[in-house]
């Protein structure tokens, strides 16, 4: 397939460069004339947020990794002369903790938007399945970038999290001495989880990468959960989601600016402002907010190997969810006992959460039980079984029938507005 | 759908505040102070944090060091650079080896860090019945109830309940977790002088002191919230203009 | 362009006039000049941290005791992570870089003459910044047995410019002579740099 690309650009200068690098003519085919179903509601954008939330992580940490400094001895200081001393280095610093609590409130409804509309199913499971990877890659990218400033929750955090994989029967010990450099969490390990923490970042944006040229195979899927038949269901992309998606970033810089500004310190643990001591474990260690859920579940089991299977189970379960859920009609619009069951997960994770942030003690213990229990429910037994019997409601014809007929999210007028334009064409 | 996607994305906001919420249960106890600093729109009272700075100097910085705080950094609550000077240079610092290869000492300059009281943490614990008295830097924000919870203790001290057995050179204190602390009062009424006349009681001491714990702990504060409210006017017109053109974009499409 | 685009898959609905184009695009304009001051603004922070920081700034000066140094030689100390060169400079030393005329040098802009490059008084000191002016290497020359080039000041090794005994240049390739720190005198024998 060599040969020279026939560009349609008229500016020389792009049409020169599209000729030989056609990347030009990619990005106006997915990024401008992309095809989108025009029914999109704001739920659609949490892609582009997660994106451009993992580029501003990605900018603010390259710029503090030039003040911080990876050694026991030094990183508590360095990052407070980072907050003091190195001009603007709190705003980088706090974009940067609170960029990460924005990312997981971010992706965590992105996730929540996939799995109400049905967005795993056929055709889109690998698309699901590099996002839970995405999931996973965040994960092991936060905890580590916790551990750096070297504070009293990064060391005992960064403590309990690696003997997790004690737990595992004859090479646990020496799995846990090898992510260690020692024998216990001591500045090898800093050192190398700064390592890690600068490199996965750019693993992520190649899987960020794949997810979304998996994406533009499928086409998104859309509130409706029914397939695109004709081009009177789509929009292109630019300049209608453009738009939209710009509303979105816009809210969600202010909600960040007002973290970042009025209340930077609100969502972490005042534990952390204490140099790690490694001969003095803090009164209760919590992990940050995003963690609680999986938490709450490894603390609910009461054997070692049991929890920490479970904890990583509840994220191995989303992996085969697209096989899980056997029901045909993907949006939760039309499937009324889902739709239910949904709301019900969302509240057992919030439970999830508080069980988390509270001692393993008393109502909690019941709680956490009941809502680890729950989750798995939900997963292994009700989406199975719901595919057989729930009796889900008609669906559209199509993505612009419900326009036409007035029906869900448009009036009438709309709807008369839309015979005009079908009229035209 | 569109309420419920609206009251979901509230609550998925809302859910990470409820946690630290769910943790501060402890410090909802303590009695709420005014600060000067709290508010979005909040600054540091310069008269109250220097007379904090002297607070710490002359009683707290006997024992409690301020390693991540230089001199220097005092110009944040008022004082200018002669000032400065001339408090730095009542310190005695290590001035490294000199050309014999001798350690010798010099005068403290503005650049140098706040002197610890101890040569090391051990030291410390020698000299303080084995209990260490933690740096102060950043301490206002290591602690659950943060200005709120310092000023209580320092000023919580109290003769412990009939029937409650002390540890050996424990004090009892209403605000302290288990109301044991190894620290004695350190404030009392006119425990300093204050230059500009201030009435030197408990109360008023360990509000100045606050302030200034305060301030060393988040020196840029002022300037974050001075940033902080034109981020967020301008964010807020733009969400207003990318709104009203996301509507006329969508004008001609039926949705 | 969104006119375009909507053009194309014939969303055109009836009554839709300029006026209602040149008010999009008026408000696209302003939300794409909101963007754009939005990145520089954020921009701002990033490049900000990257210049000399707070800690960095405040240790800027260096008290040097110049008594020990003889005549004929010079040492190197540091200021600002810089080598400074306080040279104890030899009476004849002196007269030549005295009797040296400003049109010879090749950088004769100020502070030029030997008066302009030492303090009133203090003739015998001469202070600059060691640092060649062509590619940053450090001459050679403190030591009276270090070479000196032919100027009897200081000598580059990396690319051979020759310094005279005021720090000017005399001889390529650097084209700038040595600049001078500030510094004051706090007594005959202590200097203050910085």
């Amino acid at each position: 397939m060599a040969g020279l690309h026939n560009s349609e650009f008229s500016n020389p200068v792009i049409n020169w460069i599209d000729t030989r690098l056609p990347i030009f003519t990619m990005m106006q085919k997915e990024y401008g004339s992309f095809p989108t179903p025009k029914n999109f509601n704001y739920f659609w954008n949490f892609g582009a947020l997660a994106t451009v939330n993992l580029l501003l992580m990605i900018a603010t940490g390259v710029f503090l990794a030039m003040n911080y400094t990876p050694n026991t001895s030094m990183a508590f200081e360095s990052v407070q002369r980072i907050m003091r001393d190195v001009n603007y280095g709190w705003l980088l610093r706090y974009l940067h903790s609170n960029g990460a609590s924005m990312f997981f409130i971010v992706v965590y409804i992105h996730i929540f938007r996939g799995m109400y509309y049905g967005s795993y199913k056929k055709p889109r499971e690998l698309l699901w399945i590099l996002g839970v990877v995405i999931l996973l890659l965040m994960m092991a990218t936060a905890f580590m970038g916790y551990v750096l400033p070297w504070g009293q929750m990064s060391y005992w955090g960064a403590t309990v999290i690696t003997n997790l994989f004690s737990a595992i029967p004859l090479v646990g010990d020496s799995i846990v001495t090898l992510l260690w450099g020692g024998f216990s969490v001591d500045n090898p390990t800093l050192n190398r989880f700064f390592s890690l923490h600068y490199l996965m970042p750019f693993v992520l944006i190649a899987v960020v990468f794949l997810h979304v040229a998996a994406l533009h195979i499928t086409g998104s899927n859309n509130p409706l959960g029914i397939d695109v038949k004709t081009p009177q269901d789509t929009l292109p992309f630019h300049p209608y989601y453009t738009a939209k998606d710009s509303v979105g970033m816009c809210v969600w810089a202010m909600v960040l600016a007002a973290l970042v500004f009025f209340a930077p310190n609100f969502l972490g643990d005042p534990a952390n402002f204490i140099p790690a001591n490694p001969l003095q474990t803090p009164a209760e260690i919590v992990p940050e907010w995003y963690f609680l859920p999986f938490y709450a579940i490894l603390r609910s089991v009461p054997d070692k190997l049991g929890g920490v299977s479970m904890m990583f189970g509840s994220i191995i379960v989303l992996f085969i969810l697209p096989w899980l859920d056997t029901s045909p009609v993907r949006s939760a619009r039309f499937r009324p006992i889902y739709r239910v069951l949904m709301w019900v997960l969302v509240i057992d994770l919030l439970a999830l959460g508080a069980v988390g942030a509270h001692r393993p003690e008393g109502i909690w213990v019941v709680i956490g039980r009941a809502s680890t229990a729950w989750y798995f429910l939900h997963f292994l037994v009700l989406l199975p079984l719901l595919g057989k019997f729930e009796k889900t409601l008609p669906l559209p014809d199509s993505i612009s029938q419900p326009v036409l007929k007035g029906g869900i999210g448009g009036g009438p007028l709309a709807g008369a507005a839309a015979a005009q334009s079908m009229e035209k064409n | 759908m569109r309420p419920v996607a609206l009251a979901l994305f509230a609550g998925l906001l809302a859910g990470p505040a409820l946690v630290p919420a769910a943790f501060a249960q402890d410090a909802a106890d303590l009695p709420k102070q005014n600060w000067s600093f709290a508010g979005p729109f909040g600054t540091y009272d310069r008269a109250s944090a220097q007379r904090g700075f002297q607070v710490y100097k002359e009683v707290c910085s006997a024992c409690h060091s301020m390693k991540l705080v230089h001199y220097r950094d005092l110009s944040g609550i008022g004082f200018d650079a002669k000032q400065i000077a001339a408090i730095a240079a009542t310190v005695e610092v290590s001035g490294g080896v000199n050309d014999d290869g001798e350690p010798f000492n010099r005068p403290g300059l503005p650049s140098d860090m706040f002197k610890s009281p101890f040569a090391n943490d051990n030291a410390a614990r020698a000299a303080n019945n084995g209990a260490l008295p933690p740096d102060q830097s950043v301490l206002l924000n290591a602690r659950e109830g943060g200005a709120d919870y310092i000023y209580d203790l320092l000023t919580g001290y109290a003769d412990p309940p009939a029937g409650m057995t002390m540890g050996d050179g424990m004090n009892y204190n209403k605000y302290f977790p288990g109301h044991q602390i190894a620290m004695g009062q350190p404030l009392h009424d006119d425990q300093v002088v204050y230059s500009d006349g201030t009435k030197a009681t408990i109360e008023q001491e360990a509000r100045d002191v606050t302030t200034f714990l305060a301030f060393v702990a988040n020196p840029e504060m002022e300037e974050r919230k001075r940033l902080g409210a034109k981020a967020i006017i301008f964010l807020a017109l733009l969400t207003g203009v990318t709104y009203a053109v996301k509507r006329r974009v969508w004008a001609d499409v039926d949705h | 362009m969104a006119d375009s685009a909507a053009a194309t898959i014939g969303h055109h609905p009836p009554g839709h006039g300029p006026a209602d184009g040149t008010k999009r695009d008026f408000l696209a304009l302003v939300a794409g000049a909101g963007g754009a001051v939005l990145v520089g603004a954020l921009a701002w922070p990033f490049i900000d941290s990257m210049n000399p920081s707070k800690d960095v700034l405040a240790l800027s000066s260096t008290d040097v005791d110049i008594s020990p140094i003889p005549a004929g030689s010079a040492i190197t100390v540091v200021w600002r992570g810089k080598p400074i060169f306080v040279r104890h400079r030899t009476a004849k030393e002196i007269t030549e870089a005295q009797n040296v005329k400003v049109a010879d040098l090749i950088d004769p802009s100020a502070p030029a003459t030997d008066a302009e490059r030492i303090k009133a008084g203090h003739e015998q000191w001469l202070v600059v910044i060691g640092i060649c002016t062509h590619l940053g290497c450090i001459p050679l020359g403190n030591k009276p047995t270090d070479p000196r080039g032919d100027y009897g000041g200081w000598f580059c090794p990396c690319h051979g410019s020759q310094y005279d005994t005021a720090g000017r240049v005399r001889h390529g390739p650097a084209p700038l002579n040595l600049p001078l720190p500030p510094y004051a005198f706090e007594t005959d024998t202590k200097i203050k740099i910085g």
